[in-house]
């Protein structure tokens, strides 16, 4: 049979909303569904959402994993603790990522690939051994410590794994790429004319570059920012291996109430609450696009 | 002794005091390409100057240098007897309307042309005021907070200007001004922007590639080619006394022939050209010897053309040939004759159409007469 053009496109529109429904949409429903169950000891570990009484569906909904989340502190804390972990992390890469990606795109056309390919190589390292090497550096032993007393900077190793600073660090490190290329490919798409109508209006490079640029790379900001800002607020490798153990992110949290406690309502809670918390930032981002879109038209 | 110090202390040492803008043999290179090339060039206080070029010419890059985004390799750029190397553009006392008009798509069309007076710490009412009154003087009064995108390519157009005039700077640069208008709003705004010019008393520097253009909006014209200026004049010394075979070319169409001085009179000359199996004897002086080969350039609308020759003592009578009608094409208020003469060479000739239908047109293949007045070829050495 001959593939009408329809057909192909309804084909390739078909695919990925399979791939979507399958992996992402069913399991949320899923998990929606045992949020609101209570625990049981039997396989699965929760009460059934409807069951049968006397030959008629009874639908059993309980809120008591949501209500417990309020009641312990722990959890509050541990969203508020991750959503500042989270926002700082994407503050420092967009301070460190917004000039290097400015840098990339004003860089000859000679050095760009060399430039972006450097922010992709470390990509061909598993994320996970590198969040071990920081281990490696940050360790009391480890290699920042025993350069500074070698150097004589300091007498006694300074304590720099589990805790914030190290977490920022892993973030940081772990996701600038995320923040520097959609920076970049906003920047490079900037038309330098208008750079030169500010200055040739009076405007100061730095003033130009405030009043145009800025404004201009928006959507990149949006963009890089959201791609950081939202694994970071689930961040769950990093945390848990350089961070503090007094103070756990969410994303620990989630994994705890599954594996330790196996109290998969209260675990399908979390998940749904740090959905909600999320998905603000991302209709603002939305928002921010469509308005991008309607002033290219 | 009334020798005057100040004067002395003026660093263009101008020997034209009306010159408002000044190039001194200002050359731009491009690695290894010479983007204008010496260019000396006076432009005076108030005047539309326009420079005119094909793609390449450097006139571009020369507009470039005035606005302060390239320096001059060497030379140097006088603006008010100020030498404005070290002068970076935000310093400059000129504003630059692009081709491309780099509006900036973020900002309403207010807070566009309000952008250089926010630079120069003017009051918010102040701003207001002078922002109003320069969209209503290009008649976007109405159209303040609408967005760039919102607008249309002549609405654009206006709004670049006015943003480049609000700081009323004494000289405004405009890089191709009219090239992304259609034809019709082209003229319309070609003479507003001469209205404006006059009202405002702005000194106008036109970069465009359009010698139609730059004759109408032009006091002055100066043709680039290969970084050069290869001519300086009004349009119509432009067009009537072209300097060179490249001029005469470049603005309008002429027909040109090689030949040789045969014989020089007073006020005339006789040249042999082989290309039109005749001589031709044109009533300019011009400064070469006998023998030198020289070129010969006769506008189309200068030949005359007719069914017999031209009687004996008429004008245009010493100089005639015969040839044939080969192609004509009717543009309505005139048509184009292209003309075979005798020797084989293409002649391109116009005839406005006088008058509606009235006597037989010319035909296809029709034998003819061409001939023109002695006054009208132009003699080139170069």
């Amino acid at each position: 049979m001959r593939l009408t053009q329809r057909s192909g496109q309804r084909l390739v529109a078909g695919i990925p909303t399979l791939w979507l429904l399958v992996l992402f949409l069913i399991p949320f429903v899923i998990v929606f569904r045992i949020s609101f169950s209570e625990v049981r000891l039997a396989i699965p570990p929760y009460t059934p959402l409807l069951s049968w009484h006397h030959g008629a569906p009874h639908l059993e909904v309980h809120w008591s994993a949501y209500s417990f989340l309020f009641t312990d502190q722990l959890y509050i804390s541990s969203y508020l603790y991750s959503l500042k972990v989270a926002a700082v992390s994407t503050l420092c890469c967009l301070l460190i990522g917004y000039p290097m990606a400015y840098a990339i795109a004003h860089s000859g056309s000679a050095v760009r690939p060399v430039l972006l390919m450097l922010i992709v190589l470390p990509f061909w390292t598993s994320f996970l051994l590198r969040v071990y090497a920081w281990i490696g550096l940050l360790n009391n032993n480890g290699v920042i410590n025993n350069v500074l007393l070698y150097l004589g900077v300091i007498h006694h190793p300074l304590a720099l794994m589990q805790t914030d600073f190290a977490v920022y660090i892993g973030i940081v490190y772990s996701y600038l790429p995320f923040m520097i290329l959609p920076l970049y490919a906003n920047l490079e798409k900037h038309d330098v004319t208008l750079l030169e109508a500010a200055a040739d209006l009076g405007a100061r490079p730095w003033r130009a570059f405030w009043r145009i640029t800025v404004p201009q790379s928006l959507p990149g900001i949006a963009a890089g920012c959201l791609l950081v800002f939202i694994p970071a607020v689930g961040e769950y490798v990093i945390p848990t291996l350089l961070g503090r153990t007094d103070q756990l992110m969410i994303g620990r949290v989630l994994s705890d109430e599954f594996f330790e406690n196996r109290d998969w309502p209260v675990a399908s809670a979390v998940a749904i609450l740090m959905l909600l918390v999320l998905v603000v930032p991302i209709m603002w981002f939305q928002r921010l696009e469509r308005r991008e879109l309607e002033a290219a038209k | 002794m009334t020798a005057n110090p100040m004067s002395a202390a003026t660093p263009s040492a101008s020997p034209d005091p009306a010159a408002y803008v000044r190039l001194a043999r200002v050359t731009k290179k491009f690695g290894d390409f010479t983007a204008v090339d010496e260019v000396s060039l006076d432009i005076r206080r108030g005047e539309i100057f326009c420079l005119l070029g094909g793609s390449g010419s450097g006139k571009t890059t020369l507009l470039r240098m005035l606005a302060g985004f390239e320096r001059p390799s060497a030379g140097s750029v006088y603006i008010d007897g100020v030498d404005m190397s070290a002068i970076p553009p935000y310093e400059r006392p000129v504003n630059m309307m692009f081709q491309s008009y780099a509006l900036f798509p973020h900002m309403s069309v207010e807070k566009n042309v309000a952008f250089g007076l926010e630079q120069e710490g003017l009051g918010r009412d102040a701003i207001r005021r002078q922002v109003g009154e320069i969209l209503d003087i290009v008649k976007m009064g109405g159209y303040g907070a609408r967005k760039p995108h919102q607008l249309s390519g002549g609405q654009r157009q206006r709004v670049a200007l006015a943003r480049a005039l609000v700081k009323r700077p004494k000289l405004l640069l405009l890089d191709e001004p009219l090239a992304a208008l259609d034809k019709k709003l082209r003229e319309h705004t070609q003479f507003e922007l001469l209205n404006i010019q006059q009202r405002l008393g702005v000194t106008f520097i036109v970069v465009t590639h359009d010698q139609e253009e730059a004759m109408t909006l032009g006091q002055r014209l100066g043709v680039m080619n290969h970084g050069k200026i290869v001519q300086v004049g009004t349009p119509s010394d432009i067009y009537e006394s072209p300097a060179s075979r490249f001029v005469a070319d470049f603005i309008g169409s002429v027909n040109m022939f090689e030949g040789r001085v045969s014989e020089e009179g007073t006020g005339f000359v006789r040249i042999e050209c082989g290309e039109l199996g005749c001589a031709v004897r044109a009533e300019r002086a011009v400064a070469c010897g006998h023998g030198t080969t020289v070129w010969t350039a006769i506008r189309p609308e200068k030949i005359n053309i007719s069914r017999r020759p031209p009687a004996a003592g008429a004008a245009g009578a010493e100089n005639a040939v015969r040839g044939t009608v080969r192609e004509i094409a009717y543009m309505g208020d005139m048509s184009i004759y292209l003309v075979q003469i005798d020797s084989g060479k293409m002649l391109r000739v116009t005839l406005p159409n006088i008058t509606r239908g009235g006597e037989r047109p010319l035909a296809r293949e029709e034998g003819v007469w061409l001939s023109w007045h002695g006054s009208s070829p132009v003699v080139l050495t170069e």
